[in-house]
């Protein structure tokens, strides 16, 4: 079989147009409503929380609890497991993230490659507090330059009077 | 033969544009009347053809002429003739040239509604939208041709997606368009001033007009998704930092920020230098979001399906308008900077820092979206910016923007004092903080700090808003007249001000006290959540025009008193493919009820159902919808339309001036 | 001074969509394809059943020789394309051991006796509980696996002649050279 990069290239295209078309149409408007029960209100919640922060690998633009995809429903029923067995939230983001990488959480970790990603809004306010903090001591400047022209010239006119 | 036709309208197009961009920048430099005037009639011509061009392109959707390849994706004989037509501007070809005949559109609209702009001006301003103009159109010609035929002609377009067949899926696009496009003439007058090297208060009295109803397109456009999200998607979701989302709002954020500095270099000549930038920031945003979308380096379920190649050009159009607009403005920046003194304590001060705010707020989703991107594209892995970034980096930021709302405005110009806006200030303080602390504990059942919050913040803007129009009236003998006196820029402010507050107020409570569940019913069962009582009636199946479902019936009580009726449906279309849920919705002012009807369980009607309860969710697009039309009030102010009757005095002055 | 640093900025931004976009056009580059955390790792256990004779399925069997893992179902059209191949791959004389991945038992089966079987062994995985340790996150998937039991290549999409070129053959060869 000739494989030309053309021929790899449709074929890929075609498989994409395949998955987004699934997903375009799984996102939940065909939805699977899974009853769990749950032991008590905080596990619920926790799983709600995790479901919401988790990302589909397969449908990569909604998170698992939206997500229709197969192996989605079988993250959620893993995150459901592992809530019944007493795993905490960190623990199954962990569990998550060692087989799929941060790829898999929408909230981004904190380490050296994201530093500047959760402490840039800082940083553009500092930096924007100084430019406005420089431009009115500027605009000061300007203006004591001017009151001291001001009067520079009137002593000017008051020596020439005389 | 009509395709061809369209197709050939297009190059003409093209032509005209050519000619539009080029000719009276040249006459402008050298002081060609004549060439500048070829402005006018060019920008008209060129709408002409590309009218035509679209007008063609729809014929093609109506009359189902599937051997123009781009109808043939698009649309199929069984839909609907109103679908087909929104099928135009449903994929990457047609949307495109949407876009560009929005541009088209709204440089007549400068030819035919500023007259009273000086000659230059505006056929600078004309221009510069024109050579936009040239960049869409070649784009378009060369890489996305929507009339390109295929052989053989399929008897058949593409299996329908009942997702796409639905009104706010038609008027989403165009509005959020017409909100980008919009945002092009703002641009184009600050690259008009920069090449004329000249800014004065009239150049911004000219622009606000024009900019103040490109956000109000936008403004709509994006609320119109978000609800188009919630009623359709069914996952009661109502934005989703997605970052085709983010794309939109960006140059909403930032072109906040520029219809107030607007405001400030009309009234006191401040920010001009800052004025000019953000409007170049603001339509460069909207580019942006033009690139991201069609150029495939970003993943989402709303970018068209594109190949690099399409990117590769609208980076290059990207470099070279916004890089030309950059360099001109660091190159001409010395010569329109602000001669005024700028009091921190004053109005315009208080723009400055709500603007300021603005500005690191869209800094930072920008940030947020393409961050995955840089990391990967540096190959330092691969990481997800999703709504737990987003939303812990925009409470903080929204905070102050919310209480400085009202509290500029009702500063003085110029100069004002901390002691009197504090003794001013004290009054709403003391209510807001009583009422807003009150009001999540009379409306809803408990109480979260967060609804604390945004009823103080809600409460202080309305208190401050209407202490702005209080004082227009007080003191005064006659306060009907003084009433009507009052600009209708004043009450646009004050009506897009409140719409702020209830929006505030909506997305806060929405998100703090929101009930979801996903329940087990079988006929007959009752499922409470809070005050509300939803009763299942068993499923029914109904056959529809184009398809067969299921239908669950239930009942919604409040405190045991029935209010409504609510049915939803499992709906397997005939023309096959997976089932589709429609929700039943019960919307409310207050709160909405919610059902989707899941899946059996067993043989003997039990049914999986997912209810919801979402109080104040309405809030989020009425409070966005009265943000438009208090921008649309401040737009149609008599102060703009004045100058189209006749030139003053002084307006006469300001074109000596500028010519 | 700051202008010039908006007008730099806006550059370096550019240099970046370009660079992406250029390994994009390359094929280095796709957005939806997620790296795999195992490279150089231990390979995760499979301990299911085999879907043709029940026995168990693990990766700790393997050791001592190299192997592939392929990750298919007869949902996945491009598995359906990868199969001749991994038939000549298999009377070449490389082992691989399948995971058949949420998929109907029956149907698998059929597919099977049709089209030949590659598989030494075939673990059933009908809720993901193997794909998702193994960070499996589409079909058709196929990692190499040395016999210390690392992983060393994975490869998501179908295998073609070329891909096995590029990507799986030199370490075969440096098997080969090593017995040598």
């Amino acid at each position: 079989m000739i494989q030309t990069k053309w021929m790899k290239q449709f074929l890929s295209l075609i498989y994409a147009v395949m998955i987004a078309g699934f997903c375009l149409l799984s996102t939940s408007v065909s939805a699977k409503v899974e009853t769990r029960a749950f032991a008590n209100e905080q596990m619920e919640s926790d799983y709600n929380q995790l479901i919401a922060e988790l990302r589909c690998l397969v449908c990569q633009n909604q998170n698992l609890a939206d997500s229709n995809a197969e192996l989605a429903q079988d993250m959620r029923t893993k995150v459901y497991k592992m809530l019944g067995q007493g795993s905490n939230k960190e623990e199954i983001v962990d569990y998550m993230v060692q087989r799929y990488g941060d790829f898999v959480m929408y909230r981004p970790p904190v380490k050296s490659t994201t530093f500047f990603l959760w402490f840039g809004p800082l940083v553009f306010f500092v930096v924007a507090g100084l430019i406005v903090f420089s431009y009115l001591r500027k605009q000061k400047a300007a203006d004591q330059v001017s009151v001291d022209q001001q009067q520079q010239k009137k002593a000017h006119s008051l020596l020439d009077d005389e | 033969m009509i395709p061809e036709i369209g197709h050939f309208a297009l190059i003409l197009a093209l032509c005209l544009a050519l000619i539009q961009g080029v000719v009276p920048l040249i006459g402008a430099h050298k002081r060609y009347s004549s060439w500048v005037e070829v402005a006018f009639p060019a920008a008209l011509g060129q709408t002409l053809f590309i009218t035509i061009s679209f007008i063609c392109l729809t014929y093609a959707f109506i009359v189902n002429d599937f051997s123009v390849g781009y109808a043939a994706r698009q649309s199929n004989t069984e839909l609907p003739m109103i679908y087909k037509i929104s099928a135009v501007w449903g994929g990457h070809e047609g949307s495109l040239l949407m876009w560009t005949w929005f541009l088209a559109i709204w440089s007549a609209a400068v030819v035919l509604f500023s007259k009273s702009i000086p000659q230059i001006m505006r056929g600078r301003v004309v221009a510069v939208m024109g050579l936009v103009s040239v960049g869409f159109l070649l784009f378009t010609l060369i890489t996305s041709n929507p009339f390109d035929r295929i052989f053989p002609a399929p008897l058949e377009g593409r299996s329908l997606n009942p997702l796409l067949q639905d009104p706010g899926l038609i008027i989403h696009p165009p509005m959020l368009y017409m909100g980008y496009v919009g945002f092009s003439v703002a641009f184009a007058f600050s690259i008009a001033a920069m090449l004329g090297g000249k800014l004065d208060s009239a150049w911004a009295r000219w622009s606000r007009p024009w900019t103040n109803i490109a956000w109000v397109f936008l403004t709509l456009g994006i609320a119109l998704g978000s609800w188009w999200a919630y009623y359709e998607l069914g996952w009661g979701g109502w934005w989703f930092w997605d970052p085709v989302e983010n794309a939109s709002f960006l140059p909403w954020l930032v072109g906040t920020a520029l219809i107030h500095s607007l405001a400030a270099t009309e009234k006191r000549g401040v920010f001009k230098a800052w004025t000019v930038l953000l409007a170049v920031f603001t339509f460069s945003l909207s580019l942006l979001g033009t690139f991201l979308v069609r150029s495939g380096v970003l993943t989402s379920v709303h970018a068209f399906a594109n190949d690099p190649e399409r990117g590769i050009f609208i980076l290059m159009f990207l470099v070279v308008v916004v890089g030309a607009s950059l360099t001109l403005y660091t190159w001409r920046a010395p010569q329109i900077r602000s001669a005024v003194k700028l009091n921190i304590w004053s109005r315009e001060g208080g723009l400055l820092i709500n603007n300021i705010l603005l500005v690191i707020t869209a800094a930072s989703v920008l940030l947020g979206t393409l961050y995955p991107l840089a990391l990967d594209a540096l190959g330092l892995g691969k990481i997800s910016v999703g709504p737990p970034y987003f939303n812990a980096l925009f409470v903080p930021l929204t905070i102050p923007i919310a209480m400085l709302v009202g509290v500029a405005a009702l500063a003085r110009w110029k100069q004002d004092s901390l002691e009197r806006m504090g003794k001013k200030l004290v009054i709403p303080f003391v209510v807001s903080i009583i009422v807003g602390s009150l009001l999540p504990y009379l409306l809803l059942d408990d109480v979260k700090w967060g609804a604390v919050v945004a009823g103080i913040l809600s409460v202080w803007i309305m208190m401050t808003s209407l202490l702005g129009i209080y004082d227009r009236v007080a003191g005064k003998q006659n306060k009907w007249q003084a009433l009507r006196n009052t600009p209708r820029g004043f009450y646009g402010m004050s009506l897009a001000h409140m719409g702020i507050a209830m929006f505030v107020m909506g997305i806060t409570i929405t998100s703090l006290y929101s009930t979801e569940k996903d329940v087990r019913l079988v006929k007959g069962d009752t499922y409470q959540i809070g005050d509300y009582s939803f009763i299942f009636h068993g499923v029914d199946s109904v056959t529809g025009p184009n398809y067969r479902a299921s239908e669950g019936r239930f009942t919604a009580q409040y405190k045991g008193e029935e209010i409504a009726s609510l049915y939803s449906q499992k709906r397997t279309y005939n023309a096959g493919g997976m089932p589709m849920t429609e929700a039943g919705i019960d919307a409310g002012f207050w709160r909405d009820l919610y059902v989707s009807l899941g899946e059996p369980l067993d043989n003997r009607g039990a049914w999986s159902v997912r209810l919801y309860h979402k109080p104040f969710i309405r809030w989020i697009w009425l409070g966005a919808l009265i943000m438009a039309i208090g921008g649309l009030l401040a737009a149609t102010d008599r102060r703009y339309r004045q100058s189209v009757k006749a030139p003053s005095p002084s307006t006469q002055a300001v074109t000596a001036g500028a010519a | 001074m700051a202008r010039y640093g908006v007008l730099i900025g806006f550059f370096v931004l550019m240099t970046v969509f370009a660079v992406v976009l250029n390994r994009m056009n390359e094929g280095e580059y796709n957005p939806k394809s997620i790296p795999s955390e195992f490279i150089g790792k231990p390979a995760p256990e499979i301990n299911v059943p085999d879907l043709l004779n029940g026995k168990l399925v693990t990766s700790a069997d393997m050791k001592g020789q190299m192997w592939l893992f392929n990750v298919w179902g007869t949902w996945c059209p491009e598995c359906w394309r990868e199969h001749k191949f991994l038939l000549q791959l298999q009377q070449a004389g490389v082992t691989i051991i399948g995971l058949n991945w949420r998929d109907d038992k029956a149907e698998a089966m059929a597919m099977l006796t049709r089209m030949g079987n590659p598989f030494a062994k075939i673990g059933y995985d009908p809720d993901s509980s193997v794909a998702m340790d193994w960070g499996v996150y589409g079909a058709p998937e196929t990692f190499l696996v040395n016999a210390e039991g690392i992983i060393l290549v994975k490869h998501a999409g179908g295998i073609t002649p070329a891909v096995w070129e590029q990507k799986f053959a030199s370490h075969f060869q440096a098997k080969n050279e090593a017995q040598l």
